[in-house]
């Protein structure tokens, strides 16, 4: 078992990392900061999962979201999928398994994986309305947020909601306020199995292996950890018993990566227009400049004037 | 021969100089209403283009009303431009001379007029800036709505979102360095902007830059008279 998170501190505490200690901002740069934080990482374990929605709970409660009264829809995903208040939702899977033909019931916490490489970021038009912290955590600015919707172009796992309230893009923070202040995120603080625990990246790794040991000596062979490679790994990172096959936890993409039209969008578009753009006026103003302006000459009038008859009138 | 180049209001009067009249008051304001969105467009669409064009926002009061209002903007142009479309599309179909003209382009841009095939109300070059106008703001609005999330990001595909903002950059590009063509060939070629301003040019531009559509104008009134 993981040691469980210490409760907190009552005495105010100061924030233990901030704005010196980005490695990304959206649409601008950042200088490298002085310091590399401790990468940090919450573990799902799917396996330890009971389908209690305490992490829901814990995540409404946390950040005050009030999510409106839904409807059954006779399932148990409840909200059904992510919505700008509920920034993570238990999924429910009901799967055969074609080996034992015993059905099993997955259940994947779902949210931002907090990408090392985010495809959020990367698509942000908005200066500073994404950051990433060295840590690892990617978090959105909402007073900076312009609602545009590109971070959801840009995710590679669908993730970002646009609130039709404020038009603003929320997503799970992974309680970065809690963690600048040593604890960790809500959900792992609720879950009653220790399905959800949060640390750093190695701890987790560690953690994850130790409990992949277990699973296979119970049968899982292919249990194993989800950490893809595709986005440089993830800060949130799955222990799944069929490891083999994330999509069977409710299509859960098996090599994600940022897409390569937005790589084409935000890459080799972005210089390619403004150096075209610039072209075409570069080459009007030399061609002004050599050629000088096209004059209508007085032959030329003299002409309209004889086609027109004007020149006898 | 057939007039067809000649589109209503057009009409000569004679004196000295010459002058001819070659958009209505109509075709004016429809143009400028078109002009004025298409600026707004480009000068919106670039902020959230590029970063470092981001300080644009600041002219639309900040990111959240340039992004409420661009799509908004782009339905006024599509509306006005269709009326413009209306107006212009008999004028601006392609004709034989175009492709010589076109071949000629060198000679277009030494200022060798006099090498230059005859053409009639539009040139090869203002007939390619108004079939590309039209073919890339119909890419546009399409492309447009697709990503246009605040109403109608339930009708497609996060896939088909990004093929459609991929597009939709690549278009506008293309549009603005077409517009650059449209404005610089008009500051240019002396005596154009008067056309869209007063309505008229005077006998001189017409006889040396679409002598054809003079032709055809003094024709059809010998006609009449």
């Amino acid at each position: 078992m993981f040691p469980p998170l210490p409760n907190p501190t009552v005495k105010p505490t100061p924030a233990q990392f901030g704005e010196q200690d980005l490695i990304r901002r959206s649409a601008s740069n950042v200088a490298p900061p002085a310091r590399q934080l401790t990468p940090v990482a919450k573990l799902i374990d799917t396996s330890k999962c009971i389908g209690c929605k305490a992490c829901q709970a814990a995540c409404l409660e946390w950040n005050d979201l009030r999510e409106k009264v839904g409807f059954n829809s006779g399932v148990l995903d409840n909200p059904l999928d992510l919505t700008p208040a509920s920034l993570t939702v238990m999924r429910f899977s009901e799967w055969i398994n074609p080996e034992t033909q015993n059905l099993e019931w997955l259940i994947r916490k779902d949210g931002c994986m907090h990408c090392a490489d985010p495809g959020c970021l990367k698509a942000c038009p908005a200066p500073g309305a994404i950051v990433q912290y060295s840590n690892g955590i990617v978090d959105f600015d909402h007073d900076r947020c312009i609602g545009c919707g590109y971070c959801i172009k840009g995710c590679p796992f669908n993730i970002p909601r646009i609130s039709q309230v404020d038009h603003k893009a929320y997503k799970c923070t992974l309680c970065s306020d809690r963690v600048a202040v040593g604890q960790g995120p809500a959900c792992a603080k609720a879950c009653p199995t220790q399905a959800i625990v949060f640390g750093t990246k190695e701890e987790m790794k560690q953690h994850a292996e130790g409990r992949i040991k277990d699973l296979k000596s119970r049968g899982f062979k292919n249990a194993g950890l989800y950490d893809p490679p595709g986005v440089g790994g993830t800060h949130v990172m799955y222990v799944l018993h069929h490891a083999d096959k994330p999509e069977i936890y409710a299509n859960l993409a098996r090599d994600p990566r940022i897409s390569p039209i937005v790589e084409l969008w935000k890459g080799v578009t972005k210089y390619a227009g403004l150096a075209a753009m610039g072209g075409f006026a570069a080459f009007g103003f030399l061609h002004y400049l050599i050629s000088g302006p096209n004059k209508v000459s007085e032959e030329d009038e003299k002409k309209a004037e004889q086609l027109t008859g004007s020149d006898v009138s | 021969m057939t007039a067809y180049d000649v589109e209503r209001g057009d009409a000569i009067h004679p004196g000295k100089p010459v002058t001819v009249d070659r958009y209505t008051g109509g075709a004016r304001i429809n143009h400028w209403i078109t002009a004025t969105s298409l600026v707004l467009l480009a000068l919106s669409g670039l902020a959230l283009f590029h970063p470092s064009l981001f300080f644009l926002t600041g002219l639309f009061g900040g990111g959240q009303w340039t992004r409420t209002i661009h799509p908004w903007i782009g339905v006024v142009l599509f509306f006005s431009f269709t009326g413009l479309f209306i107006r212009f599309w008999r004028a601006n179909l392609w004709k034989a001379e175009d492709g010589t003209w076109l071949a000629r382009l060198k000679d277009v841009l030494t200022g060798h007029e006099e090498r230059l095939p005859e053409v009639g109300k539009y040139n090869a070059g203002q007939k390619a800036v108004f079939w590309g106008m039209s073919l890339l703001i119909l890419i546009l609005i399409a492309s447009g709505f697709v990503i246009w999330d605040q109403y109608f990001a339930a009708y497609s595909t996060i896939d088909q979102k990004r093929i459609a903002v991929l597009i939709h950059a690549i278009a506008a590009v293309t549009i603005i360095c077409v517009w650059i063509v449209h404005v610089y060939a008009a500051i240019w070629v002396r005596g154009t902007i008067s056309a869209m301003t007063r309505g008229r040019v005077t006998g001189g531009w017409a006889w040396r830059h679409h002598r054809k559509w003079l032709r055809e104008l003094v024709g059809g009134k010998e006609r009449r008279s």
